[in-house]
């Protein structure tokens, strides 16, 4: 027992230091350039396939071959961070930190698709480390020498870093950067060269991460979502921007897996959960962390007053409406899924929209939701033998309850780091419904999810969708302009004043979060029926990208955009499916290319349009 | 001011913030009707005062009593609940409202309304907020967003939000920072004629020694953190502990 205890104990903190250099790297970027790098997973990938490539062409066999392949495929994917950040970031310093994260993920996606091009779907496993071959005893059981080796990598970075940031120029335009941007510009410091470093640099520790796991695991297409998801509570954990608390929070991450393994099985997320809890508790901004200085008032633009709808706008929607209510009339079944799709998704874009647009909650995880709402509907059906009625009704209460527990953690924070730990719950939930095989079913899903007999010709289906997602977008629009959601965007434009005139900001905010992840889940539930069949990959992380896309391109500050940014999103990402194999990476670069041209999404950019227009028409 | 119970009564109030004795040994009271400003040079503690008395930072020690209840250590939202209205050194207002909005946020929050999530906003209490507006000089501009308005009117909309509660105290930390000299007198004759109407206690603190002259009736001095002289403006001008630590040997300076 004491030596399982003592090897999982190793296997753990071996783990933690490839965990460590992800998470140090992502938290120097942060630091200096304020940017979360949601890509820094895919860096990690890279490393890792990189060295496999390499490591095979200069000789595995060979140290030099090995650790030289190793060395390499880390410094190339500095110089692909430096590409990155040169080609990218540098043009979105400015841009809303939302915008910057989105860009990243653009980002996430082409990595996906080209290493999928390069290295193929399947999973390559890499060479051992020579001279790390042997077993070493321990008690009684035999212990990888290689895993003791990487149980010292974590430290001895940790050293290299302190002796970096300590002792070289560097370094100290590295720490003064990160406490005070502006006053190191000031001082005639070339800022775009020290930020393209830093990021050069914090890539490269991602890739070292990666190439380094090479002889333990299997190099997968999925490495960079799961680890960064891993990463974002590392650094949640940890406190974003402290190196020593990003090595403090891996090794209780890693250690805490490795015994999880042990203890439940099926749930390993479940355990680093409760501990995330109880760290976020007692310490807000993490073990090692210090509460963020308050982003400046407008310093992502002064926001416009928000109106009600002009008469003009209402007849339009009502107009739109009528337009989708005759759709049955003129077309096909397949082209009536898709719209039923198209209108599911509006209704999730404004409920994600409530919690970003009025609550300035930016959340990285809202499919978590509707992916609980999917899945309570499924189970429903499963395990209880509910026809479609009742298990509509009660699946956005599964949602409903997450968003109830989740939120209470998530409104302690704001900005970044509640967007990664949004982002750190949803992860569990999908692990959850992919681990827990015996009640989801885990990767095959939950088939059979089929609507009441009455319901099941698409144009009924249709109808009810129409009817369930207008009424509560509807709903959702009338919150905006209720006392609460005046509440929720008086604690949002300045929590100062509203603390001041009696408003509990966070707990309006907790309903908000609560409410929308209960109208996610009607989303969801509605999805499971019309496809017959629930999988994790509704609460995957992209899924959340979707929604995140779908509000921004709308237009964050309007009360329609997310709805037309459902339309539009989810009408272009079909035909690019159809259009090319390839359809992450040009999805990637739309991303990346619309974060660029369109900081205020489309129906925000169509606003500020017409208000220059008429700003100018007295001149006229 | 015998005989009458104060509206405010703070005993013996400190702050630390590690070695630093920002607030020591502080004790004042202030009565309804009352225009009593907290001056002193900067980093005197006057704000960190004021944080303690609003709620923003809770004291280490000492006692804070409003109407014969304490207040010390509560949370901002509870001392607005007791009646005390507030407004801050840089303005604090809802950009992405209009003024009116402003001040109908305040309203509802006031009236327990702000729970409820279907009925429309815009329709409440607008009579209220316009009438407040009035009294401040803003309903003219009641439909404007505050995020585009000038600096002074920020001030004058801050003021109605915080008349919103029917305050026994109003706390104004530098209520006419930012504006121009002509401004800053009518901002405050306006505090003034409302306190003495409505019979609200004023504590503000200021820089301009002309605004504290002309409208404090009486005068608080803070320096390093503990009080170094109460009384009317007259004999605080006059006071040779304050000449010396605080206005220097000219009586022109304005807290260098």
């Amino acid at each position: 027992m004491l030596d399982l205890i003592l090897t999982q104990m190793l296997n753990g903190m071996a783990s933690a230091s490839s965990l460590f250099l992800v998470a140090s790297g992502l938290s120097i970027i942060f630091g200096v350039t304020r940017i979360v790098n949601f890509a820094h997973g895919s860096l990690y990938m890279l490393g890792a396939y990189l060295a496999v490539t390499l490591v095979g062409a200069f000789g595995p066999a060979s140290p030099l071959g090995f650790w030289g392949g190793i060395l390499l495929a880390a410094f190339l994917v500095g110089l692909i961070g430096i590409v990155i950040e040169v080609v990218i970031l540098r043009r979105i310093y400015q841009a809303p930190e939302l915008f910057q994260l989105l860009a990243t993920f653009g980002v996430v996606l082409m990595v996906q698709d080209i290493a999928l091009a390069v290295w193929g779907p399947e999973d390559r496993l890499g060479p051992r480390a020579p001279g790390f071959k042997s077993f070493v005893m321990i008690l009684d059981s035999r212990f990888p020498s290689y895993e003791l080796f990487l149980i010292a990598v974590g430290p001895l970075v940790l050293g290299l870093l302190w002796f970096l940031f300590r002792r070289t120029r560097w370094g100290t335009l590295v720490r003064a950067a990160t406490q005070d941007r502006e006053m190191v510009g000031a001082l005639g410091v070339d800022q775009r060269l020290l930020f393209t470093s830093v990021f050069g640099f914090g890539a490269a520790l991602a890739g070292l991460g990666g190439a380094l796991q090479l002889p333990r695991e299997a190099v997968t297409l999925h490495m960079d979502l799961s680890t960064i998801a891993e990463v974002f509570v590392v650094v949640v954990v940890g406190g974003l921007g402290s190196v020593g608390g990003a090595y403090l929070a891996a090794v209780l991450i890693g250690v805490l897996h490795a015994f999880g393994i042990l203890i439940f099985p099926k749930i390993t997320l479940v355990l680093v959960f409760l501990v995330m809890a109880v760290v976020l508790i007692v310490k807000p901004y993490g073990l090692m962390g210090r509460k963020p200085a308050a982003t400046l008032p407008g310093a992502a633009g002064i926001e416009p007053l928000l109106t009600p709808a002009t008469p003009g706008a209402k007849l339009a929607g009502l107009a739109a409406l009528l337009l989708l209510a005759a759709a049955p009339l003129a077309v096909s079944d397949a082209w009536l899924l898709t719209l039923t799709e198209l209108v599911i998704f509006a209704l999730f874009a404004a409920s994600l929209h409530v919690m970003m647009g009025p609550g300035g909650m930016a959340s990285f995880g809202h499919a978590a939701y509707f992916g609980l709402g999917a899945y309570g509907a499924a189970l429903a059906v499963k395990w209880l033998g509910a026809p479609m009625e009742p298990a509509l009704l009660l699946a956005p209460f599964l949602a409903g309850i997450a968003g109830i527990v989740f939120g209470w953690f998530c409104v302690r924070l704001s900005g970044v780091y509640m967007a990664m730990l949004t982002l750190a719950f949803a992860q569990i939930a999908w692990a959850t419904a992919f681990q827990w095989v015996e009640l989801t079913g885990g990767d095959n899903g939950i088939l059979g999810v089929w609507p009441s007999a009455w319901a099941v010709p698409k144009a009924v289906f249709f109808y009810l969708t129409l009817a369930i997602c207008a009424a509560s977008v509807l709903l959702l629009r009338r919150l905006v302009f209720s006392p609460l959601g005046y509440a929720l965007r008086a604690g949002r434009d300045s929590p100062l004043r509203a603390e001041a005139i009696g408003i509990d900001v966070m707990r309006v905010q907790w309903a908000a979060f609560a409410i929308a992840a209960f109208a996610a889940g009607i989303a969801g539930a509605l999805f499971a029926f019309s496809k017959g069949s629930v999988f994790p990959t509704y609460l995957a992380i992209p899924r959340s990208v979707d929604a995140l896309l779908m509000v921004l391109l709308g237009g964050v500050q309007t009360v329609s955009g997310p709805v037309v940014g459902a339309f539009a999103y989810i009408g272009l990402s079909e035909q690019l499916v159809k259009l090319t194999p390839y359809w992450r990476f040009t999805l990637g670069l739309a991303i990346v290319l619309l974060v660029s041209l369109f900081p205020r999404g489309l129906v925000g950019g169509f606003l500020a349009w017409r208000d220059r227009r008429d700003a100018g028409d007295p001149a006229r | 001011m015998s005989g009458i119970e104060p509206v405010l009564s703070v005993r013996e109030l400190a702050k630390s913030f590690g070695g630093v004795r920002a607030v020591q040994g502080v004790s004042f009271d202030v009565a309804a009707g009352e225009m009593l400003a907290l001056i002193g040079p900067n980093g005197a503690g006057k704000s960190t005062c004021f944080n303690m008395l609003g709620g923003q930072l809770a004291p280490d020690s000492g006692a804070v009593t409003l109407l014969g209840r304490s207040i010390a250590g509560a949370k901002p939202r509870e001392i607005w609940r007791r009646g005390v209205g507030r407004t801050f050194q840089i303005t604090a207002t809802f950009a992405s409202m209009s003024v009116r909005e402003n001040v109908q946020m305040a309203l509802i929050s006031q009236a327990g309304g702000a729970w409820n999530p279907l009925a429309p906003a815009r329709a409440r209490h607008v009579a209220a907020a316009e009438a407040l507006l009035a009294q401040v000089g803003m309903l003219e501009q009641a439909g404007r967003a505050c995020g585009i308005l000038a600096y002074g009117d920020l001030k004058r909309v801050e003021l109605a939000i915080a008349l919103a509660n029917g305050p026994r105290l109003l706390l104004m930390d530098e209520p006419t920072a930012g504006m121009a000299p002509q401004e800053r007198i009518a901002l405050m004759a306006l505090v003034a004629r409302i306190a003495k109407a409505e019979a609200i206690a004023v504590l503000f603190t200021e820089h301009d020694m002309d605004v504290v002259f002309a409208h404090a009736d009486r005068v608080l001095v803070l320096d390093r953190g503990r009080l170094i002289a109460d009384g009317p403006p007259h004999a605080v001008r006059n006071d040779a502990g304050v000449r010396a630590v605080y206005l220097g040997t000219d009586d022109g300076a304005e807290g260098a």
